[in-house]
């Protein structure tokens, strides 16, 4: 091959191979610490000059990296040691001290801590590799692949490991044939809709030039952190897949729109975007093609609704974050009235693998129409927190069970939020629902852009539903009547009934709200607002009842209906736990040395639950109030303080 | 310019290609409630959302002000899920406008009361509790009074003010329910320099929101 982009793409990649050989030499000491935001609350970045620092106390020559986040939040601080005589070996859970111990003992002595090791990288006789995980028999790594393992801010690691080999195919090829190719490939959008990619090319491509290419990492959903956490470690991935993308549609500006509130992520970007620019695969001729691309990116103040597509391109133009009225298609008037194609961060990273391997390779994974994987970000009431990557049709429970390692603290499953505030509320008996854009769809959730939380025993599912409406009422745009007015009649309905107040007519009304603002909202802000409140009636309309008929949380949630009780039969009278936790010194000892609480001080705050020991569990929660046994008064009480 | 000939509500209508079927119904008599549409506000506002009717093959109602007219077109301004819509839709916004009509200077010209009149919804809603939104009223400028609690958000004063004229004094600021007409820098209305004389944010008014001050009493 001799055409100026493979020459110019084999030139990188042999100086970015030799650029790296200390990284990939299995005989060399490497360090890699994952200092994505996930692992920097973790503390993460302690743990990297911890290393630094013994490495330089016991005279080994080695290298420590930063790298991002390999999808296993809940085990942060991590780090993945390499050095001769073992495989590149993760451990888990680490502090500065560990950093020290494991310099001594794995990198001196090849000796590996079992205690914190998650893994090893490659199969070995002395740690038991990764791939053994439960999890990891279901995953399918592909964005995911790199992530935690790549220096994200190094280009030339990221070409040693295979970036921007993909582009260069893509720029040998005609535009239209890879439409095509990504057409047969059944990618979709991963940003909540699920709408084909190829067809908002093919719609772009119709109207003239100048063409804008939107990256949307807004990610305004609570509990929702992917698109952070990929960005954050592997960043060449979504530029190499906005150059391809911007070849395919023929713009030579890209903007990245991220929210302000991802520092770390907007760093990393701009020192990736500085480093392709240097090696010309952005700039006026993108890897020899004669093709020119620039890339900049827009950070948004972290409003919801400026995730939503019209809303995003009014922000960067500079307007108020307001969703307009469709048609015309943002394919044919978006950004500054050009045609815009704008898609999610996962999509767009998702074509060099697709370019790169074929889409015969792309959709060998996936149901009938949902090709590919998927990727979520786990969280609530999870055992292993963090990012997984499956493929489609994979069930919830899967996912849910196996990979995320199930409900911690013994707890019952209840529900699994999937979509954000967009999406529904799953009872265990929808488990077996495969992931799916329509399958899930069909559930009364949505793929969304990835978040999926958990909810267990104690989480009440009509606070859940207040929860997100209360979200959803804030981050309206005020444009429209029912989205604004409707959301907010909605909210005060819902808490109505989490303060006892409800009745048989709130449901109704609720009911009815619910139809109208999802028929009547102008964008899907509005429209699919009242999802968690649809889903939760559905699935859990005895919850509601309960509040409503009985003035029963059956969680214990909702303050207004229960009140936590000290069983006189257990509480152990001697010990003073549960007076010395309670912060409102709501706790008082009776003539029997029993503990009892003043129901008219205390806020709820469960510390005496968690405080009186495991052997006693005498603090109890009871709803309805109703239930509670009478009380002796305080003895003091009415004598006011001293 | 071709026209395009459609049915409305039965009635042969034509209309110049790419109008709004809000404006074709219009011009030919037939009423449709609109709080929030001008003729000449491009694109479309699409806020207020009592302008749907349904179309003839079309899955779900659709606003008549962002949409346009087309050869065949069958169009009915009633059905049962317009006028669900149409209803919902006004009685949230009569939630949270202030019904002070005995003081307010909107008077005969209030668009509110013509959506009441011609629609049979009534002006205090029967089953949405009113919500108070309590915002301070400015009677800063030399002649426009300014009170936010009557206002519902239609903007149309935003985009004469911003697009006509060239102002750019008004604006929206906050979100959700607290959604607000307001000043650019949120600076009292007396502050700015409005172009003297220019009305045009009272006049396009619908409630009474912006209004004429009373001239002061010697
Ligand atoms: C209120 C609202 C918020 C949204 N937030 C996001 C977001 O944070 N990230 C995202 O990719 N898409 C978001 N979307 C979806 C986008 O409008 C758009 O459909 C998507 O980015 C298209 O990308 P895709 O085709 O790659 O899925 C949001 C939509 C709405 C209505
Ligand atoms: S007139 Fe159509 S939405 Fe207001």
């Amino acid at each position: 091959m001799s055409d100026p982009v493979t020459q110019r793409y084999e030139a990188l990649r042999a100086a970015a191979d030799e650029a790296c050989e200390p990284l990939i030499d299995p005989d060399a000491i490497l360090v890699r610490v994952g200092t994505a935001t996930c692992g920097r609350s973790a503390g993460a970045l302690e743990l990297e000059t911890a290393f630094r620092e013994s490495l330089d106390k016991h005279d080994i020559a080695g290298r420590v990296l930063q790298v991002g986040c390999m999808g296993h939040c809940y085990a942060e601080p991590m780090a993945t040691l390499t050095s001769p005589g073992l495989p590149p070996t993760v451990y888990h859970h680490l502090n500065p001290f560990l950093a020290e111990s494991l310099v001594k003992s794995h990198l001196r002595d090849t000796t590996p801590i079992y205690d914190f090791v998650l893994g090893g990288l490659e199969e070995h006789d002395l740690v038991p590799a990764l791939d053994y995980l439960p999890r990891y028999g279901m995953e399918h790594r592909r964005l995911l692949a790199r992530c935690g393992i790549v220096d994200p801010w190094s280009i030339q690691h990221a070409i040693a490991m295979g970036s921007y080999e993909g582009l260069a195919r893509a720029l040998c090829r005609p535009a239209d044939d890879i439409v095509h190719e990504v057409e047969r490939a059944g990618l979709r959008g991963m940003g909540g809709a699920g709408f084909p990619m190829w067809r908002k090319w093919a719609m772009a491509r119709k109207f003239e030039a100048p063409r804008y290419l939107i990256c949307n990492a807004d990610e305004g959903d609570p509990g929702a952190f992917m698109d952070r956490t990929f960005i954050e470690s592997d960043p060449h991935a979504l530029i190499e897949g906005m150059i391809i993308a911007a070849y395919v549609i023929g713009a030579d500006q890209g903007f990245i729109y991220v929210r302000a509130e991802y520092p770390l992520a907007v760093r990393v970007l701009e020192n990736a975007i500085a480093q392709a620019r240097e090696l010309g695969l952005l700039g006026p001729n993108v890897m020899g093609s004669g093709r020119g691309f620039e890339l900049e990116i827009m950070q948004g103040a972290g409003a919801f609704v400026c995730g939503e597509s019209s809303a995003l391109m009014a922000s960067i133009e500079g307007h108020r974050g307001m969703p307009r009225v469709r048609p015309p298609r943002s394919a044919e008037v978006g950004l500054f009235g050009r045609p815009t194609v704008l898609n999610n961060v996962k999509t767009l990273s998702s074509l060099p693998y697709l370019l790169r391997e074929g889409a015969e390779a792309f959709s060998a994974v996936g149901t009938e129409r949902s090709k590919g994987t998927a990727v979520f970000a786990l969280a609530g009431k999870t055992a292993n927190a963090g990012l997984v990557e499956v493929p489609m049709g994979t069930t919830l429970r899967d996912l849910i069970f196996t990979i995320g390692g199930g409900i911690p603290n013994g707890k019952t499953f209840k529900a699994v939020q999937i979509g954000g505030p967009s999406g529904g509320c799953l009872p265990d008996d929808q488990l077996d629902v495969a992931i799916d854009f329509d399958a899930l769809d069909e559930a009364g959730a949505m793929m969304g852009s990835g978040g999926m939380v958990l909810l267990d025993e104690d989480n009440c599912m009509v606070e859940t539903a207040r929860f997100f409406l209360e979200f959803t009422q804030r981050e309206s745009c005020g444009k429209c009547t029912f989205c604004r007015i409707g959301t907010k009649h909605m909210l005060d309905l819902l808490t109505d009934i989490v303060e006892g107040r409800g009745t048989p007519e709130h449901l109704d009304k609720l009911v009815t709200l619910s139809e109208d603002v999802e028929a009547g909202s102008l964008c899907n802000l509005g429209k699919t607002a009242p999802n968690p409140v649809l889903t939760t009636l559905k699935y859990f309309r005895d919850e509601y009842e309960a509040h409503i008929n009985e003035s029963r949380c059956p969680s214990c949630e909702c303050n207004e209906l229960f009140a936590y009780y000290i069983v006189p039969e257990k509480c152990a009278r001697a010990c003073d736990a549960c007076v010395g936790s309670c912060p409102v010194e709501a706790i008082f000892t009776n003539r029997k040395r029993l503990k009892v609480i003043d129901q008219d001080l205390c806020v709820k705050c469960n510390a005496c639950l968690t405080a009186c020991p495991p052997d006693y569990d005498a603090v109890v929660k009871i709803s309805p109030l109703a239930d509670l046994p009478p009380q002796e008064p305080r003895p003091d009480a009415g004598k006011g303080g001293e | 310019m071709a026209e395009v000939t459609l049915t409305i509500d039965g009635q042969t209508v034509t209309a110049p290609e790419g109008e709004k079927l809000l404006w074709a119904a219009e011009k030919a008599g037939i009423y449709i409630p609109h709080l929030c549409a001008h003729p000449d506000r491009e694109p479309p506002f699409g806020g207020c959302r009592l302008c749907y009717v349904e179309v003839d093959g079309w899955s779900k109602p659709v606003t008549s002000c962002t949409e346009p007219v087309a050869e065949g077109m069958v169009v009915s301004t009633r059905s049962e899920r317009v006028d669900r819509l149409v209803r919902s839709g006004f009685e949230l916004l009569m939630s949270v406008h202030d019904l002070d009509c005995k003081v307010c200077p909107a008077k005969r010209d209030c668009g509110l009361r013509l959506v009441s009149r011609k629609t049979k919804v009534k002006l205090r809603s029967g089953t949405l509790p009113k919500l108070d939104r309590g915002l301070p009223i400015d009677e800063s400028h030399p002649d426009i009074g300014m009170n936010p609690n009557r206002c519902i958000l239609c903007g149309l004063c935003v985009w004469v003010c911003d697009e006509q004229v060239g102002a750019g004094v008004l604006s929206f600021a906050q979100r959700g329910l607290d959604t607000r007409l307001t000043t650019f820098d949120s600076e009292p209305l007396g502050a700015h320099d409005c172009p003297t004389d220019c009305m045009r944010c009272v006049d396009i008014c619908p409630t009474g929101a912006l209004y004429r001050k009373a001239p002061p009493t010697p």
